[in-house]
């Protein structure tokens, strides 16, 4: 049977697309951004998550580790990684929930069981299910199993992508997808690189095909100063955006917050916001003009 | 046209330490936002402290000293109604337009010494305590010692009853299994209907007096009875007429006297309400207002009963009043907010009569509870909705104080715009309004036997209670401890934070080899409890009836007056008793945790579990953990613990509903609510086995336990509407919203939709606490800067400040939904 790695479900998820929606987020992304609010959603294997203010030092996931491969430190716990094995033994043992595997192989029978839970709440909102991560296009084919899925019991299906990845595929959950939450960062490719680690030259020509085949695109733009706030990108942003093919599209603006670090923390990352800022109010103002004078609505927020 | 509400958020743009008006003032003062006059009389209703008046306690005391014995109970209780209309202080305050106050100024309080009798060591308490403080001076307590402790000792309600409770009571009452409402006020929990808009109290005496010409004395062994109750309702109508004369004759002094022309002319107007209202049935909005208000205080001044009392359907009743005043032209909308404005301010100035003793502790609060519907079906089942609608949720806006309470009624009838124009008041982070869905209740009230146009026009007093308006008794009798129960049942009958016995016993709990064995265990426990309290509430309502009846009360609610009998005895055409349920997430969780760990997984023994429970989980914090982090919980959409939620939903409503109460047709029903009485069952209770600490507050109303729920509002609505409302007097719901979950307008609509959703699937009641832990965090730091930080308790919004820590941690505790 077909799975999916899911790392995440969230309800009442209310900046994910109209109405009141369940989001599910995919683990899993070809794009390695700096700012990214999710760290754990990059690496598209099982991870362990530990946090060492949870921890309350009962030892319970040392002895429960087949492999030997924790032990207490006085800065918690502390795995060899050589050993572990990812097996959750250690996590199932937590007491506390300070271990944690995140991701977990989900089967398109059981989400839509969780799906269907919400069904009430979409009917009467006018919301749905979004398909969030990572990337999920990384799954596309138990993403198209799942969208079809939603697609027979009528609830509306988003989809949010960054959109790296092979036309082909993009145009195939396109056919089932009522409407795209489409990311676009950095008009330079240059910088583009730099910042996420992949050339953007896929990206926007997958944009510009996915706006003639006519489906709903919202555009999320993530605002950091630092790295695409400055007025040059945010121009040639808007240019590209207001020269899609179709009606003149909705842009989200979604300001940068340092939220990322406790998670990076979580999975033994270093995270280095260096250069990265939230653009201040008036910045953000001067940036929605910008789009305003394109004839683009630009709103702060999701 | 109705002005609409703000559609942008903005943050109250108010400095902190400062008060009200969100908006800025325009020149000619009027609206948006309060004129000067409002801003004036919410300042002196915000400002003036408590205090106890002992006035009303001296004209009774001295009246009972000369006339004990020569009338009926009834007629006493009417006479004494009379002289104290005819001898209080009459009060009008400057800026006033509604007049009246049950003490002598505003937020004076007076006592009811025939209730129970404050002592002077209780007064020294009341004046000193920290919260809910209650002036009085020194001398005031000097009199009372003098002239009325001596007179009432022995002969109180209070002293009455607890002579006659039997042992097992005390002790499961003494242990905090349940507490009892009347042990110290009057039963009320009541709200009226349209009659008094149609008829004046002089149709009213007419009635009445129709009633007493008919009645039987060769064939009806009561008629004697009734004539007695029907000619101390005559009396009562007197006495609320000649109330409101004294403050006519006041205020045509006071014009006489005053020097601004416009005063004189309003005082003048006052006087001619006055002494067209109440004898009269009013004829134009101003005169429908200050109606409701004499009759209001007549009731509350008459006795102190539960709930104050409430003018149920507000909005319905003063919509034709409104609609055609302005349609004449003789009346302006923001004419008729202003006098809204006033009628809100003078419910603020009437806080709750203070308690003593063991019920203190229970609830914290100056709010009375009255409770403003707004919205809703009519009685023919329409849309209520109407201009008066829309005023009055912009002036609990931009009055924001404590009183009265206010709910929105949400049917599917009702328009979107008018559930979103409520939406955004709950954006403001009052804490009200409250919402509550008439298609559901008006079920639940039909199941309980009422006709269809009296259910519909039903709706809730007080907190969360429904009834039917103009027509119903509908008492709630205590709150019971769901959890406790169950702590008793593991214990074997005995209240382990004492030793002593509170229950009976029901079985060493470490023999118990199966979940079904425990579980009938706690079944056995429960029904013994509630048949304890049911025994007691039974004896207390007759004692009512006997010693203590409401005839002014009594005339304006269907049918006393027909079936010539007070309000406390089956004069009401309904008469129901309420045993309002607390803790349905504590025992729902406390149970999982049993099911799971001890007798499905046995990962823990009951002597472990027993033994981390009576120390309080010190140094088994490893399992505490492990309960918290693996067990199902109430409130996540998991049928595991929603199951179990069902099951004692449905065990309680059998230990309850439909059982007698001491009135002809009168039955128990089941209610969810817990006002604070969460917080003080918690005190009670030690650790419990879902991992919450000793002493911390129990789960309130049907709210899952806090930071139980955890798959957000969602999932939680779920987990409610698997127990079947309908059968239940009301059930509560407490959410918590961060601010930026409702920071734009489209994050209105969708919380619009969630309340139409949860609605839909048979919800009750929910309400939001719109606040982020900071905020109150920083209020607890430093309250002076928070004055005016209101937030919801459970049925009702307080003041941050006024709560005590627990109460105050209690909220913080909530679970928050944060944006995602």
């Amino acid at each position: 049977m077909r799975t999916g790695l899911i790392f995440d479900i969230k309800r009442y998820a209310i900046h994910d697309g109209p109405g009141i929606r369940m989001t599910i987020f995919f683990k899993g992304c070809p794009l390695s951004c700096a700012w990214c609010h999710n760290p754990e959603s990059q690496s598209s294997r099982v991870q362990k998550m530990y946090s060492a203010n949870k921890c309350i030092g009962a030892q319970d996931c040392v002895r429960a580790c087949p492999h030997q491969a924790l032990t207490l430190t006085p800065n918690g716990i502390v795995t060899d990684m050589d050993a572990c094995q990812l097996c959750g033994a250690c996590a199932r043992a937590c007491p506390t929930k300070a271990i944690e595997l995140s991701g977990h192989e989900e089967t398109v029978e059981g989400l839509m069981k969780i799906i269907e839970r919400e069904t009430i709440f979409f009917d009467q909102s006018g919301g749905g299910v979004t398909f969030s991560g990572g990337e999920p296009l990384m799954h596309y084919k138990f993403l198209v199993e799942v969208l079809d899925a939603c697609g027979k019991r009528g609830i509306h299906r988003t989809v949010d992508t960054a959109g790296f990845s092979k036309t082909g595929i993009l145009l195939e959950v396109a056919k089932r997808t009522d409407l795209f939450l489409f990311d676009l960062k950095l008009m330079d490719p240059v910088k583009h690189k730099k910042w996420t680690g992949v050339d953007n030259e896929k990206i926007l020509k997958n944009l510009e095909v996915l706006a003639e085949t006519g489906v709903p695109i919202q555009i999320r733009i993530p605002l950091i100063k630092g790295v695409n706030s400055d007025a040059e990108n945010i121009r040639q942003t808007a240019d590209f955006i207001a020269r899609l093919p179709g009606e003149k599209r909705v842009v989200n603006l979604l300001p940068y917050h340092p939220i990322a670090s406790r998670k990076h923390e979580k999975l033994g990352q270093l995270y280095s916001p260096e250069g990265m800022e939230k653009p201040d109010e008036s910045e953000q103002q001067r940036i929605v003009a910008i789009f305003e004078e394109k004839g683009l609505q630009a709103i702060i927020g999701g | 046209m109705e002005t609409p509400l703000t559609t942008e958020h903005k943050p109250p743009a108010r400095a902190g330490g400062t008060e009200g008006n969100f908006y800025p003032l325009r020149k000619n003062g009027i609206g948006p936002g309060m004129n000067l006059r409002i801003q004036r009389l919410r300042k002196l209703s915000v400002e003036t402290e408590p205090s106890l008046s002992i006035e009303r306690a001296l004209i009774e005391t001295e009246f009972y000293k000369e006339n004990l014995g020569k009338y009926s109970v009834p007629e006493m209780r009417a006479r004494t109604f009379l002289e104290i209309c005819k001898n209080k202080t009459i009060y009008i305050g400057a800026d006033e337009l509604i007049v009246g106050e049950r003490g002598p100024t505003p937020k004076a309080v007076p006592t009811f010494p025939e209730l129970t009798c404050h002592s002077v060591e209780d007064f020294h308490v009341l004046r000193s305590r920290e919260q809910q403080r209650y002036a009085i001076c020194q001398e005031d307590i000097d009199t009372y010692a003098r002239e009325v402790i001596p007179f009432w000792k022995g002969r109180t309600q209070r002293e009455r009853i607890f002579q006659h409770v039997p042992s097992a009571w005390k002790a499961a009452y003494e242990a905090g299994l349940f507490t009892e409402f009347m042990e110290q006020r009057a039963p009320g929990h009541t709200a009226l209907d349209g009659k008094i808009y149609q008829k004046g109290l002089l149709d009213f005496k007419q009635e009445i007096a129709d009633h007493l010409a008919r009645l039987d004395y060769l064939n009806d062994p009561e008629a004697t009875d009734k004539a007695d109750q029907l000619k101390a309702m005559v009396l009562s109508c007197d006495a609320a007429i000649l109330f409101a004369e004294r403050h006519a004759d006041l205020a045509e002094k006071m014009a006489e006297e005053e020097k601004n022309p416009d005063r004189v002319q309003e005082l003048r107007k006052i006087a001619t309400v006055c002494r067209w209202v109440p004898a009269h049935a009013p004829r134009t909005f101003w005169e429908a207002i200050q109606m409701y208000w004499f009759v209001h205080l007549g009731t509350i001044t008459e006795l102190n009963g539960w709930d104050a009392m409430n003018p149920g359907h507000f909005d319905q009743h003063l919509a034709p009043f409104f609609e055609k005043e302005m349609a004449e032209g003789a009346l302006t909308r923001d004419e008729a907010k202003e006098l809204l404005s006033c009628f809100w301010i003078k419910v603020n100035n009437h806080p709750a009569p203070p308690k003593v003793g063991i019920t203190a502790r229970e609830s914290g609060t100056y709010n009375d509870f009255t409770n403003i519907n707004i919205g809703g079906i009519t009685a023919d089942g329409a849309d209520g909705v109407s201009g008066v609608s829309y005023l009055l949720l912009e002036v609990a806006e931009e009055l924001h104080i404590l009183q009265p309470g206010n709910s929105v009624h949400i049917s599917s009838k009702t328009p979107n715009r008018f559930l979103h124009t409520a939406c955004k008041v709950i954006r403001q982070g009052h804490g009200f309004p409250s919402v509550f869905n008439p298609d559901i209740y008006v079920l639940e009230l039909l199941r309980q036997g009422k006709t269809l146009q009296d259910a519909r026009e039903g709706g809730c007093s007080g907190c969360i209670e429904v009834g039917a308006f103009g027509k119903e008794a509908f008492l709630l009798t205590g709150y019971l401890n769901v959890p406790k129960i169950l702590e008793v049942t593991l214990h074997n009958g005995i209240d382990p934070l004492t030793g002593k016995v509170a229950g009976i016993a029901t079985g060493d709990p470490c023999g118990f080899q199966t979940f079904e064995a425990l579980y009938s265990a706690f079944r056995k426990q429960l029904n013994f409890v509630i048949d304890q309290k049911i025994q007691v509430s039974n004896y207390i309502d007759k004692m009512f009836a006997k010693y203590a009846p409401a005839p002014f009360l009594s005339v304006v609610i269907d049918d006393c007056i027909a079936k010539g009998r007070d309000y406390y005895d089956e004069g009401p055409r309904y008469n129901t008793s309420y045993i309002q349920c607390t803790g349905l997430g504590t025992i729902t969780d406390s149970l999982a945790a049993l099911k799971k760990h001890v007798f499905e997984e046995k990962t823990c023994s009951m002597e472990v579990l027993l033994d981390a429970l009576a120390h309080n989980f010190e140094g088994k914090e490893s399992l505490r953990q492990r309960i918290r982090n693996n067990t199902p919980f109430f409130g996540n959409d998991d049928a595991y613990a929603d199951d179990i939620a069902k099951r004692i939903y449905e065990d309680l409503l059998d230990a309850i509903d439909g059982k007698p109460n001491i009135k002809t047709g009168g039955k128990y029903h089941l209610n969810m609510l817990s006002t604070t009485c969460h917080v003080y069952f918690g005190k009670v209770t030690g650790a419990t086995p879902n991992g919450r600490l000793a002493g911390k507050s129990i789960s309130d109303g049907t709210s899952p336990s806090h930071g139980a729920d955890t798959h957000g509002p969602s999932a939680v609505l779920k987990s409610l509407t698997k127990i079947d409302q309908v059968r239940s007097g009301g059930t509560l719901l407490n959410q918590r919203f961060l601010p930026s979950l409702l920071q734009r307008d489209p994050d209105i609509s969708k919380l619009a939709s969630l309340i139409r959703t949860y609605f839909t699937l048979g919800g009750h009641h929910i309400q939001f606490n719109v606040v982020d832990t900071a905020t109150l965090r920083a209020a607890q730091a430093c309250p002076e800067d928070y004055k005016d930080l209101m937030v919801r308790m459970a049925g009702y919004s307080d003041y941050f400040n006024d709560m005590n820590e627990d109460l105050q941690q209690e909220i913080i505790d909530r679970t928050e939904n944060e944006s995602f």
